[in-house]
């Protein structure tokens, strides 16, 4: 499977650090479609390609979004791309959230930093069948008040839609009025039924090891715990070896795991 | 008054388990009060002879900084307990306590708690028992705050 | 001499002498024929264009680290085990281009590579070794995603499989139950017999494509004799094994000793040096390097082999998840004996015992089990010393 070429349509800047593309398919013929969970490989000409998860509401296809974060060459040529340049995209892969399979659920969903982008076409699909699940919280937890992502959207959501949303700050400002403190103090005071509800975590691992072992102190069982891992990736498609996890290879088996299946090396060191 | 605060102290997760003279006497201490949005419930240095159990609402801890003015450090919301400095010497408040939103809380007389359990260390043990479990927790919050897990070294 | 034409499953004899007929046949049929040569000191796998280019007379010696050719006291032409090449780098060549890009006024074109190889004929595999590239065949082939580039050049390779007549200084086949006698997937399977002055080989066809070759060849019918031959040579070597590995359980026992002392042991030799991954017939990891020339609208992607063994296996912004000597050590023979199971079916290892005789401070795998199993015999059984 090689790249195939998609136009940046509109690229805006999220943070100081955190763009988001929005790519049409140059090759007409292509019907790109995903389950919210699942990324795609990005290629930027003769730079690399990386995978990034796809961000945008499935249910606004053709229209893709890719949020992503300036960490190393490949993603900060990307920061560099504007409108009408063109990348190369191969996918989708990977798993998707459990968000079509679980009627009558809560959801609680916690996002830590970057790891919104991800959960974002979950939450998009939550709303577009709101009437089938109860409560649906949302957790996040970001660096400062400036790095929060979706500002316009979240307020949307928590106003048109009965979705609690509770925003965490590691750093304050003088003029921030909401939490402060890392999101997984929040699981603990969140009004969801443990019993009834599908836990879904996204960001970088310590946060997630925190959120499960709190999940798990309220109640919700290792099978009703989602969360999305993340490893180097080469191939994509389970050759190049580098995605394994113990015995799964998260291009294919993941990014996105039932808890229970990774629980016993999740908390190993150097897996 | 005293009447309608038992169940609510009976019935908290904090105060579970406790023996019933126990949560009678907490219950002695304890008085409904109710802040503004930006209320000052304590200052930094002051000396430190309450503890809070928020009902309703919204409260930082807060360090005032020369350059960068008051700083959160933490907020606390619904259901969680506010201030250890009480309980140990030199019983003064290490930062300042401040309700962001209007909030409800159960204001606890800490000298009164501290010197019955001077008298009955079984109550002190419960109650350091307790308060030792919100540090402990406080202190993980904290480490993991301090990672700076969304910064750019990740 | 036998004219009439043979069937699968059907034995033949031929004279190790007329052995350049087999070379004849296969190259009328335009296979590219690749075989065990010497060279620089070792037998390795390359073209080979007759019988004389075969290590006739060479002998291995192996062992931890050690390998050295011999010569025979006979003129054996497949007397020695594998050596440090595996047909891997045939069938997964260590560097391939998957595609190139050219800059345009619009963005860019993606050229995907044409696959161009020779039909190849493999003469001289191993058991293990078709046990190997059955395990790649299962990795590349028959999962989620199938390599093009491996699909290519497997579709029609020619597999002549000799049976082992000696087993290596570090073989184990028998224990993980991968020979030495070839089972399944040849289309021709030899056993070299030299006995009382007669040099021939029991050839038996795997394939109908197998017995369309054999039929080409000067041959004689097999005699009962001549198989009770052949399987003595098999059983003889299966005798000889350099190495046990014990496999109850093996899976269960890796999963639950992720924190065994062992591995901070094993950490101390360990070089990293992926000698081990180069040599292995079954490690397939590989890398993608993306270049472009210095107008920058030429770009290439390339895929080259990789290990698990380097530090930038595991890197993720910022960091690898596995720095640690310990961490790489533990990845791979995890994998090798225990996740593999779970992700293609079967074990990665087939008892060949390249990584032991590669590895330059002679890590072993089998004692490594071992002494996670808490034998007695490994050289240190826990690697910790107890304070009291």
């Amino acid at each position: 499977m090689v790249p195939q070429p998609f136009r940046i349509e509109r690229v805006k800047t999220e943070t100081d650090d955190t763009f988001t593309l929005e790519l049409a398919p140059m090759n007409h013929d292509e019907r790109f479609s995903f389950l919210p969970g699942q990324f795609n490989m990005l290629y930027v000409f003769g730079v690399g390609e990386v995978p990034i998860s796809i961000s945008s509401d499935p249910g606004t296809l053709p229209v893709l979004r890719h949020t992503t974060r300036m960490v190393g060459a490949v993603t900060k040529a990307m920061g560099r791309l504007k409108r009408g340049d063109v990348i190369g995209i191969r996918g989708p892969f990977g798993g998707n959230w459990p968000v079509d399979e679980a009627p009558g659920r809560d959801f609680v969903i916690i996002a830590g930093g970057i790891g919104l982008a991800p959960l974002r076409p979950a939450l998009y699909r939550l709303m577009a069948q709101r009437e089938n699940y109860r409560k649906i919280v949302l957790l996040y937890g970001t660096r400062t008040p400036d790095d929060i992502l979706f500002r316009t959207e979240l307020e949307r959501w928590r106003g048109k839609f009965d979705l609690d949303i509770q925003v965490t700050v590691d750093r304050g400002t003088s003029a921030w009025r909401g939490n402060v403190g890392v999101v997984t103090t929040l699981i603990g005071r969140s009004p969801f039924d443990p019993r009834n509800t599908i836990a879904l975590a996204c960001g970088p691992e310590v946060m997630m090891r925190f959120a499960v072992a709190e999940l798990q102190r309220r109640g919700v069982s290792s099978d009703r715990i989602y969360v999305s891992m993340e490893r180097n990736m080469k191939c994509a498609v389970g050759f190049c070896g580098h995605c394994q996890y113990g015995p799964t290879f998260i291009c294919k088996d993941g990014p996105v795991f039932r808890f229970d299946r990774i629980e016993p090396i999740f908390n190993k060191a150097e897996i | 008054m005293i009447e309608t605060l038992e169940p609510i102290i009976r019935e908290h997760p904090f105060f579970k388990g406790m023996d019933d003279r126990y949560i009678k006497f907490i219950v002695g201490c304890a008085k409904n009060k109710r802040y503004d949005a930006g209320d000052v419930i304590a200052r930094e240095g002051e000396p430190a002879d309450k503890f809070y159990l928020i009902r309703e609402g919204m409260i930082a801890l807060e360090l005032m900084i020369p350059n960068r003015g008051f700083t959160t450090l933490e907020t606390l919301s619904d259901g969680e307990i506010v201030g250890w400095s009480w309980l140990l010497p030199p019983y003064q408040w290490r930062f300042g306590v401040r309700t962001v939103r209007p909030t409800r809380v159960l204001a606890f007389d800490g000298k009164c708690v501290r010197s019955k359990c001077e008298e009955d260390h079984d109550l002190g043990y419960e109650v350091l028992r307790r308060f030792a479990c919100v540090t402990a927790e406080r202190l993980q919050a904290a480490r993991l705050q301090l990672l700076d897990l969304y910064g750019a070294s990740v | 001499m036998s004219a009439a034409r043979l069937q699968a499953g059907e034995t033949a004899v031929v004279e190790a002498a007329h052995l350049d007929h087999l070379f004849q046949a296969l190259t009328k049929k335009g296979y590219a024929v690749v075989g065990p040569t010497v060279r620089e000191g070792a037998i390795v796998y390359d073209r080979v264009n007759s019988a004389a280019e075969l290590p006739a007379g060479w002998t291995d010696e192996q062992n931890g680290g050690t390998y050295r050719l011999k010569r025979r006291g006979d003129n054996a032409l497949f007397g020695y085990a594998v050596g440090p090449h595996s047909w891997k780098k045939f069938l997964h060549p260590p560097e391939q281009k998957l595609w190139q890009a050219e800059r345009g006024a619009d963005g860019f074109t993606i050229f995907q590579e044409k696959q161009v190889h020779p039909k190849y004929a493999f003469l001289g595999v191993r058991s293990c070794e078709l046990r190997a590239i059955a395990i790649q065949d299962k990795v590349f082939l028959q999962g989620q995603f199938v390599d093009s580039v491996y699909q290519s050049r497997r579709e029609d390779v020619f597999l002549i499989a000799i049976n082992c007549g000696q087993a290596g200084g570090t073989c184990f086949c028998v224990s993980m139950k991968t020979g030495p006698k070839a089972s399944a997937g040849y289309d021709l399977a030899m056993t070299e017999i030299l006995q009382d002055g007669r040099h021939h080989f029991v050839v038996e066809a795997g394939t109908e494509r197998g017995a369309e070759i054999l039929s080409e060849l000067p041959r004689e019918a097999a005699a009962q004799a001549d198989v009770q031959a052949a399987e003595n040579v098999v059983a003889d070597t299966a005798r000889h094994m350099g190495r046990t590995l014990d496999t109850a359980g093996i899976k269960e026992l890796l999963y639950n000793n992720y924190e065994h002392p062992r591995w901070d042991e094993v950490a101390t030799r360990c070089l990293t040096c992926a000698n081990c991954t180069m040599v292995c017939p079954t490690c397939f990891c590989t890398t993608v390097e993306d270049v472009t020339d210095l107008s920058g609208d030429h770009a290439e992607r390339w895929r080259k082999w990789d290990s698990c063994f380097t530090m930038d296996f595991s890197y993720i912004h910022g960091g690898s998840v596995r720095s640690s000597t310990k961490s790489r050590y533990r990845q791979w023979l995890t994998h090798k004996l225990a996740t593999w199971i779970d992700q293609f079916g079967s074990s990665g290892c087939v008892g060949c015992g390249r990584c032991i005789t590669w590895c330059p401070v002679a890590i072993d795998i089998t004692e490594e089990v071992r002494a996670i199993r808490g034998e007695p015999g490994g050289a240190n059984n826990s690697g910790r010393k107890e304070h009291d």
